[in-house]
């Protein structure tokens, strides 16, 4: 099972209570009146869709029903950190912080511990 | 052919009762509830006047009077009033009465409740909610907003063995079903 912080409810809790909720960090241009098509379909429809590191909303749908976002890494789809929506983007935890983070995580599974592929 | 035209309401759950040798469950009696939404600024004032302080810490529930109300959000109360015999609109009359702003919406019958206790309550309850229940982590007088099985329910611990678990009533069917087989793994697990 995978955890995931909430900011609001200040706690891990199963992904489970969670849903994805897109690209964070999108601002909506001031002037959409006025902007060309491309720039809407731009600020509209494109996403950057990177692997590795991405900052992306997630919303705690079925706990406080807050919107917030998260620093997760899309290859090994650990969540990096969570923070309240409203926030600018916040710098990633050093890559100290980041084995200190996965080592309180590491969960012992059978694999690791009984199974062949120790 | 007396009454013929007088209708009684019944409960969604009337008449269920389940359980296993750890675990009773039992349809809560009729309750009245509201959806209670308030800005920070205004708590005080909706506090006063319902006669409950409202929690503002996450996974809090505070009771009065008959009255418990259950932190949902940073901005989200679920209000549930046991104290009458009926459903009335007590709770919407007082919200009205603090004259501060707010959002309450009466949700009396679209909630149903379940009371489940005994020593396998949280047993059962984790046949299909992810939260950790050990009275560390969840206390009682803890509630949340969670996941039960495929629907959404929320939890309240009124004592070290007893739960309340309020379910929307068109789901009430399924979460008694999945309670029942939750508290039947309860006792062979015991």
């Amino acid at each position: 099972m995978l955890l995931i912080h909430c900011p609001y409810c200040e706690e891990d809790r199963s992904e489970l209570e969670f849903r994805w909720a897109g690209e964070a960090h999108i601002a909506r241009p001031e002037n959409i009146a006025a902007i060309t098509d491309e720039e809407f379909a731009e600020y509209f429809f494109l996403r950057n869709n990177e692997k590795g590191l991405t900052y992306e909303r997630w919303r705690h749908i079925h706990g406080c029903g807050r919107f917030f976002n998260a620093a997760r890494d899309t290859v090994s789809d650990r969540f990096l950190m969570t923070y309240k929506a409203g926030l600018p983007k916040q710098p990633i935890p050093t890559a100290e912080e980041t084995a200190a983070i996965a080592e309180e995580k590491t969960v012992e599974t059978w694999e690791a511990t009984e199974g062949d592929a120790r | 052919m007396a009454d013929l035209g007088t209708a009684t309401r019944a409960l969604p759950l009337a008449g269920f009762h389940g359980g296993s040798s750890t675990v009773r469950l039992e349809a809560a009696p009729p309750a009245e509830r509201i959806s209670l939404r308030v800005r920070a600024e205004d708590v005080a004032a909706l506090s006063g006047a319902l006669g409950v302080d409202l929690p503002v810490k996450p996974k809090t529930s505070a009771s009065a009077n008959g009255r418990t109300a259950l932190w949902l959000g940073p901005d989200e109360w679920l209000m549930i009033d046991e104290s009458g015999t009926g459903i009335g609109n007590g709770l919407m009359q007082a919200a009205q009465n603090s004259g501060a702003l707010h959002s309450a919406a009466d949700v009396s019958h679209r909630n149903t409740a379940i009371l489940v206790s005994g020593t396998g309550a949280d047993k059962a309850i984790n046949a299909g909610c992810p939260q950790d229940l050990s009275l560390k982590e969840f206390p009682v007088g803890a509630c949340s907003r969670t996941i039960f099985g495929k629907v959404e329910i929320v939890l309240l611990r009124t004592a070290e063995d007893a739960f309340r678990v309020e379910v929307w009533r068109s789901f009430s069917d399924y979460a008694f079903g999945l309670l029942s087989e939750g508290a039947r793994d309860a006792a062979v697990g015991k």
